[in-house]
């Protein structure tokens, strides 16, 4: 060992800051206090306190999503590391890129059930990408370096790395990143070319194409939106994106049909029907957006670009796999296409254009208007019309609001919209605007929340306060567990089991309590004005909006169907296709 | 896409570090695939390299999904599935343990003969057979000893290899 031996703490604060990290979402604890007390002595790294460590999983994960960087986590062990792990799952459902830390009692100790024990690494295999327990101080940095490496590249995801607390205390050389390559870890992001011409004969053939793109595009970054924006415009052919997908491609453009999905709009499943070439980049099949597995798209040619080889055949079988990143094949496939010279026959699929405008009048996502209550819908409405031109960001609690913010709320660019898609973690919205909010201080930060789901991380209220961030909370609320009651009105005969919150919270003396600004409206014309008044404070806001408790999300596919089966709102000419017994047995 | 449940012999060349085994292991029983075998160990200790070895069933897709899942796995250096890539052989190893007198004695040692098992362990009661030999010959051997007062068995799982001058 050298003169310059540093302390592990200290090896991992520089490793934090060559990889070049800015802030740390963290909350300390016995087992991580040498690393709080390193840094303590700096002033490279932001550290933001938390109120609960899965408040500061869920405000990486904001972070991360809305700059494209990797999100850091500190937490200590035992109940810091086991209250991370809904947002490791939540991340790794989402291919979200963070590096979660965790203190460990000392090696000598590990094993033992000491106090604060537990076994993080076991814990965290199948939630996590790749996770590590550093067994020497001198392994420490290359850990890092490995795993920023193993978060970022290929198909993102959360990695673990926990260290015990004496290995914070030794010292030992420090390993700058430039000598860490990891052994094996290679994911393959140029597509094959002959896959990508044959893709493109497909695609200029195409009778009745439709673009299926998902969260893939977002994780390739904007460069990617932009080539997808590109290709799609010069093939004049029509695109959908997933729930993780929005923003991939402008959501006000002609070509958009909206998002797919069970709770997709009625032109984007019918396309997705009825298509004869299904183009899938970045997106995975999902049972949200399949429906029954047999009556999907039976009659298209499916192409798969996906940087993950296992998200290929994995539920629907395809016919012309590409495994790459998104913005890598797309830059060779609007070569091939130009280099071909070739145009898309607006005649050839003119017929297909005149069908989707067809389903697209059916205007699914349709509501009855009224002055009394406040419609759900409208307050996403009123709520994207007022802030459209600010650039605002995004996120979401997980329920009735989430569907209907992804349904109604435009978005225009990558990186705007962060909400828990795979797992469906209520709770997420707050501490991820939070992080959106750290990561982006002078941009609007909206949370779109429900007002179940935003009781489940409240305490991040507290965070709010302390670095004053003027997140607004913008509570749809209908006082109940929405979509939980939307099931079972529609599948358990409106017998309504423990989905009424009794007892909810006065949301305006809360916020005040927490130093925030507390705001209600009862009438579509509160609300609006409403609205005006939440933007223009520059503090943080809980906005409770009270709408009509009875209000549905529509359309749905019911659990068991097939894609184009809907259930349509009153509004867009009511069909209700039924649940199958079959289909009970589905989430 | 047919339904046919198919066996496959999958090799993974992993890198030997802490947890890589109940990484595979967990990765079968989270997703709910099958494990009919599994062996691993240590084949190269200068660069730290296993072998591990599973056989398992299901339909092709399943089969696909288990080979990518396998792959995406951080500490995985390469996976092949022997099955497809032809010719490989395949051996196991077992131990039975027969407890017999008189005819019943002889007979086990005469059908061991016949399966070039060897005894490696006996008293004036009892016999440890050691045989080698692909599952299905293992299988009949325990099969013909039962009757014979086969008592104890311990298999070592299916170890396997390509056959010609290629690796994997």
């Amino acid at each position: 060992m050298s003169n310059n031996a540093m302390t592990g703490a200290e090896i991992l604060i520089k490793a934090l800051t060559d990889q070049g990290v800015d802030t740390i979402f963290g909350y300390p604890g016995g087992a991580v206090l040498p690393i709080y007390d390193a840094l303590f002595k700096q002033n490279s790294i932001r550290h933001i306190l938390v109120r609960q460590e899965g408040g500061a999983v869920h405000a990486a994960e904001g972070y991360a999503r809305s700059t494209g960087k990797p999100g850091v986590v500190l937490v200590t062990s035992g109940p810091g590391a086991t209250n991370a792990v809904t947002g490791l799952t939540d991340a790794l459902m989402d291919s979200i890129p963070i590096v979660c830390l965790t203190g460990q009692v000392a090696t000598h100790m590990i094993g033992n059930d000491a106090f604060q024990e537990c076994d993080t690494t076991g814990i965290t295999r199948p939630c996590t990408k790749h996770n590590y327990l550093v067994r020497d101080a001198a392994d420490l940095a290359r850990v890092v370096h490995e795993g920023f490496y193993v978060a970022t590249n290929g198909r993102p995801g959360p990695v673990v790395i926990d260290i015990p607390k004496d290995i914070q205390i030794n010292t030992a050389d420090y390993t700058p990143p430039e000598k860490v390559r990891h052994k094996t870890y290679r994911p393959r992001v140029k597509g094959d070319l002959e896959k990508i011409r044959e893709a493109v004969e497909m695609i200029a053939n195409a009778e009745r194409p439709i673009f299926y793109t998902g969260g893939g595009i977002i994780n390739a970054g904007p460069k990617a939106s932009s080539l997808l924006t590109q290709f799609v415009r010069m093939t004049g052919y029509p695109i959908t994106n997933t729930l993780m997908g929005l923003g991939g491609y402008p959501a006000s453009d002609r070509q958009y049909l909206g998002m797919l999905g069970m709770h997709g709009s009625y032109e984007a499943n019918w396309a997705m029907h009825d298509c004869d070439v299904m183009i899938c980049i970045g997106a995975r099949f999902d049972d949200r957006v399949t429906g029954r597995l047999d009556a999907f798209s039976p009659k298209s040619k499916k192409i798969h670009i996906d940087i993950d080889p296992s998200s290929i055949n994995k539920n629907i079988r395809v016919d012309l796999p590409i495994i790459g990143d998104a913005a890598h094949v797309l830059e060779d496939m609007i070569r091939i296409w130009k280099a071909g010279a070739r145009q898309v026959d607006p005649a050839r699929i003119e017929p297909w254009w005149r069908q989707i405008d067809i389903w697209r009048a059916r205007n699914s996502f349709a509501y009855e208007q009224t002055d009394k209550l406040i419609k759900p819908q409208r307050a996403v409405e009123a709520l994207y019309e007022k802030i459209k031109d600010r650039d605002p960001y995004i996120t979401t609690e997980v329920g009735q609001h989430q569907m209907w913010a992804a349904q109604l709320f435009k978005f225009e660019s990558p990186n705007r919209w962060m909400t828990s898609g795979g797992l469906g973690t209520m709770g997420y919205g707050l501490p991820a605007a939070m992080g959106a909010q750290i990561a982006h201080p002078d941009k609007l930060v909206v949370d779109i929340a429900g007002e179940a789901s935003i009781m489940m991380n409240i305490q991040e209220m507290s965070t709010l306060a302390q670095y004053k961030l003027p997140v607004k909370i913008f509570i749809l609320n209908n006082q109940w567990m929405g979509m939980v009651r939307q099931w079972q009105e529609l599948m358990h005969g409106k017998r309504y089991s423990e989905s009424y919150v009794e007892s909810l919270p006065d949301f305006v003396k809360l916020a005040e309590s927490f130093g925030a600004v507390g705001l209600k409206a009862e009438t579509p014309d509160e609300m609006d004005s409403l609205i005006d008044e939440m933007i223009a404070v520059d503090r943080p806001v809980i906005a409770d909006v009270r709408v009509d408790p009875t209000e549905n999300v529509y359309p749905m596919v019911p659990s068991g169907a097939a894609h184009n089966e809907m259930i349509l709102g009153n509004e867009a000419g009511a069909e209700a296709p039924q649940a199958t017994d079959q289909g009970l047995a589905l989430v | 896409m047919q339904d046919t449940i198919e066996r496959h012999t999958i090799s993974a060349v992993v890198d030997n570090e802490s947890g890589v085994l109940a990484r595979v292991i967990g990765l079968f029983s989270g997703r709910g695939y099958n494990i009919d075998s599994l062996t691993v160990s240590e084949v190269d200790r200068d660069n730290g390299i296993s072998r591990i070895n599973i056989v398992t069933t299901g339909t092709p897709m399943i089969i696909e999904q288990i080979k990518a899942q396998l792959d995406r796995l951080v500490p995985v250096h390469r996976v092949a599935d022997l099955t497809v890539q032809g010719p490989h052989i395949e051996r196991e190893l077992a131990l039975l343990k027969v407890r017999s007198s008189g005819e019943k004695r002889v007979e086990a040692l005469r059908i061991a003969d016949i399966f070039k098992a060897r005894a490696v362990d006996a008293t004036d009661r009892s016999f440890v057979f050691e045989i080698t030999g692909s599952a299905s010959k293992i299988d009949a051997f325990a099969d013909l000893m039962r009757p014979l007062g086969l008592v104890d068995m311990s298999r070592t799982g299916v170890a396997a290899i390509s056959r010609g001058p290629d690796e994997i």
